[in-house]
């Protein structure tokens, strides 16, 4: 649905965007997340055509944004939900960008309702708090029922209930079959949102991977063993014989790669040391994207001005 | 062009429904009118009752004239011929350098020679041979039509001629009287057989400019020695009858504002007499051994506007115009950049990602609601205005109903092509108060400094490059060569031509759109 393929861009001496690729697939919710300046609004706005790439292209639907006439009925997007005419109410708001399309009136306040902005439709903009500007946002992107949906941080600022609300949006929206493209600098933010997610860093793509496959990957097979502090060395030379690597990570905790559990169980059972408990380690989403990300952002706090190449 | 007319659809949203456009509109519309409706002047025109109207003669082609000058004559039934020596030409004029009395010296355009006239009534046809005190010799006719004959200066005799021949007039002059010099024939279609043929001296009402709003004036006169006065053709007998034409003094007719004697509507010229500079010799003729000697004041020429004519003008009317165009160029200006300053743009150009015709469609509804704004504001004025100032005392020049159509949709476009040029500046500057800032130097304040301070050739010099130069589209009344006027825009005149001076502004605004709508199209917001 939407196509990122090797996006460069420079501002002045600093590298936003250094061969950004990826993908935004139908029917799921795909998360853009990164440390903040990983590029992921400079992305946003290139797809946008606001920003114009130094290389690389974006497509939506197969053509550039720049070229489509009616371009809110192929990709409805939220990029700042406080960039609002103060005194305009949300009806006109929503009615000009549906007249900018060629869109009935009707459509306005079909997504009123949808976005539960009926009872404010009338009021001017510029008293809403941030949750309801955030609807108001997703309402226009949904004006032209676009296949396609791309949202910059909606759930900053927002309250418990909003971001209880938004997931459920966003879930709902992929469900229909919409491509969901949603930027976050907080992956805890996209747990039981995301299907899939794209990590940004330094400008490009860290991983491209399903939030099932990305957890998988961050245990990666490692194995907690707890047993008494006098087994600790006998179990590690036994499961190092086996072939796998154990380390010490706490008084009487083993922490094993290398051998899957039901092996490491018969290691030790073979081997006649005594254990507490095996239990498979379980990563955050966190942990993962922290793990992924660590690199970009050491970079960044140690080296940041030097990126000219 | 259907992308087109959707992003029109949508910008005429987005501008209606921000409650600070409108009422901004509304107000620049308000204050144009309240300005042309509620002015300040107040003149004596038909206020002290009956005889005090000012009302001027209208010539044979409809324009308002000056008609009042000194008349030695005779009617001459059929064709004829007559000619002159104009011997000697002296004037005085008022001084301004503080005394109060005149000085001596003949004004450029006093005139001094040979007419044929239908009658005495003022406005009526004529055909007239002159010397000038500074143009050399002019065949005019009609008050309008001036031709230039040698350049010959009033201190040197010279023979002059005129020739009936049916409708035709034939002027001729001479430096010796023998040998003739054709200066060209006219043709006058309302002359009737019988004409009053004769000699006539006047002299303008002499005025200059002392700044850019204020003016000095006051009358001039103006005495020749003609002599070797003969006659061919068929005259009637009897002999010469002197009338002071358009002098409540003389006999020539009643009294009336077209001359230096006449009331003073305007409030703003200086001086004024009952009949001319107050000492000195009295219009009127005497015979001499070998002719006449003629003393005049007044002029036979187009009636002009300002402080060295009479009254005002439709365009003084619609002075509150640069009060509407601040509002109109601060709401140009910020409909842009209100958008950046919120970041609106992008939402916007996410919903209209051509930006050229997203561009276009802003600038056309700009242009569109402020040209129905200028229209509709300077149509009040332009139609009840002049009748409010009448009402007052001051006599308003008036303008045909094309000229008239021209000030109203001229103001109008002036003030939608002035939007614009904001919109340009807001789009190439993204600031606002730097774009209404540059606005209104660019537009209004060239304008107000003509106006008001700067020395006239400064101000023309404003008025013809900045954009203010679109202001002489409210130029209601024309300016004529022959006729020394204070031709400043405080006087409703401005230095270029109606639509050269709006095609002014419409380059500066051509320039920036093209400008901006290539930024624009290239960075990134």
């Amino acid at each position: 649905m939407i196509v990122v393929n090797g996006l460069r861009k420079r501002f002045g001496s600093h590298t936003a965007l250094d061969g950004m690729t990826f993908n935004v697939e139908p029917g799921q919710v795909t998360g853009f997340v990164g440390p903040n300046g990983a590029g992921k609004s400079t992305t946003m706005r290139v797809i946008l055509g606001l920003d114009a790439p130094d290389a690389g292209t974006a497509l939506v639907g197969g053509r550039p944004y720049r070229s489509l006439s009616r371009p809110l009925c192929h990709l409805g997007s939220l990029l700042d939900a406080g960039a609002l005419q103060p005194g305009r109410t949300a009806r006109n708001h929503l009615l000009w960008i549906a007249h900018s399309q060629g869109l009935p009136a009707r459509r306005v306040d079909e997504v009123l309702e949808r976005a539960g902005l009926q009872a404010v439709a009338r009021r001017a903009a510029g008293g809403f708090s941030l949750g309801m500007r955030q609807r108001l946002g997703i309402a226009a992107a949904l004006l032209g029922d676009p296949p396609a949906l791309m949202l910059d941080e909606p759930f900053n600022g927002m309250d418990p209930e909003g971001i209880v609300w938004m997931r459920q949006h966003l879930r709902g929206l992929a469900a229909e079959g919409r491509a969901v493209l949603v930027s976050s600098h907080l992956m805890s933010e996209l747990q039981d949102t995301a299907d899939h997610v794209v990590v940004a860093g330094r400008g490009r793509v860290i991983a491209d991977t399903s939030i099932a496959a990305l957890l998988q990957a961050a245990a990666a097979g490692r194995v907690t063993v707890r047993l008494g502090a006098p087994f600790v060395d006998v179990a590690a030379g036994v499961l190092a014989t086996a072939g796998a690597t154990a380390v010490r990570t706490d008084e009487g905790t083993l922490t094993v790669t290398g051998l899957p559990a039901e092996a490491v169980v018969s290691a030790l059972t073979g081997g006649g040391v005594p254990f507490a408990e095996i239990s498979t380690h379980r990563a955050t989403l966190e942990e993962a994207y922290l793990e992924l990300t660590r690199d970009a952002v050491e970079f960044r706090a140690t080296a940041g001005p030097q990126v000219t190449r | 062009m259907r992308g087109f007319a959707r992003l029109v659809h949508a910008e005429w949203t987005k501008f209606r429904t921000v409650r600070g456009w409108t009422v901004g509109l509304v107000a620049a519309a308000a204050v144009i009118v309240a300005l042309g409706l509620f002015p300040g002047m107040e003149g004596t025109c038909g206020t002290r009752g009956t005889g005090s109207e000012c009302v001027l003669p209208v010539g044979p082609e409809g324009q308002e004239v000056s008609d009042t000058f000194t008349f030695v004559h005779r009617p001459l039934t059929g064709d004829g011929t007559i000619t002159v020596r104009v011997a000697a030409m002296t004037g005085a004029r008022p001084d301004f350098s503080g005394t109060g009395g005149e000085r001596e010296g003949v004004v450029p355009w006093a005139k001094a020679g040979l007419i044929v006239k239908d009658g005495t009534r003022r406005g009526s046809t004529y055909a007239a041979v002159m010397l000038t005190g500074g143009h050399g010799v002019r065949l005019q006719h009609d008050y309008v039509h001036d031709r230039a004959g040698s350049a010959a200066t009033a201190g040197v005799p010279r023979w002059l001629r005129l020739t009936r021949a049916g409708d035709r007039v034939t002027a001729l002059e001479s430096a010796d009287g023998t040998s003739w010099t054709g200066i060209g024939t006219v043709r006058l279609t309302g002359l009737p057989a019988t004409a009053e043929v004769g000699l006539f001296v006047t002299s303008p009402q002499f005025s200059e400019a002392t700044g850019a709003a204020s003016a000095s004036g006051g009358p001039s006169r103006a005495t020749a020695e003609f002599d070797q006065l003969t006659t061919g053709g068929a005259w009637q007998p009897g002999g010469w009858t002197v009338d002071t034409i358009g002098d409540p003094g003389g006999t020539g007719g009643p009294g009336g504002p077209g001359g230096p004697g006449g009331p003073d509507p305007g409030g703003q010229s200086g001086g004024g007499g009952e009949r001319g500079p107050a000492d000195g010799r009295p219009n009127g003729a005497e015979q001499t051994e070998s002719g006449f000697t003629v003393t005049g004041s007044g002029d036979i020429a187009p009636a002009v506007a300002g402080a060295a004519g009479l009254g005002t003008t439709i365009s003084q009317t619609l002075i509150g115009t640069f009060a509407g165009l601040v509002l109109v160029v601060v709401i140009g200006a910020m409909v842009m950049t209100g958008e950046y300053r919120r970041g609106l743009i992008r939402t916007s150009l996410a919903a209209a990602p051509r930006r050229l015709t997203a561009l276009a469609a802003k600038a056309s509804v700009l242009g569109a609601v402020t040209f129905v704004t200028g229209l509709a504001a300077a149509a009040v004025v332009v139609t009840f205005g002049p009748d409010i100032l009448r009402g007052n005392g001051i006599y308003v020049h008036p303008a045909s109903a094309a000229t008239q159509l021209r000030v109203i949709v001229g103001t109008g476009a002036l003030l939608a092509v002035a939007a614009v040029l904001a919109l340009a500046f807001g789009v190439l500057l993204r600031r606002g108060t730097v774009a209404v800032t540059l606005a209104i130097v660019a537009t209004v304040l060239p304008y107000l400094l003509s106006m008001t301070v700067l020395p006239v050739a400064a101000g023309a010099w404003l008025l013809r490059v900045t954009p203010a130069a679109a202001f002489a589209v409210q130029q209601s009344t024309l300016r004529y060569p022959q006729v020394d006027g204070v031709y400043t825009p405080a006087n409703g005149f401005f230095p270029l031509e109606p639509w050269a001076g709006f095609a002014v502004l419409l380059a500066w605004a051509a320039a920036g759109l093209a400008f901006a709508g290539y930024r624009f199209h290239r960075k990134d917001v």
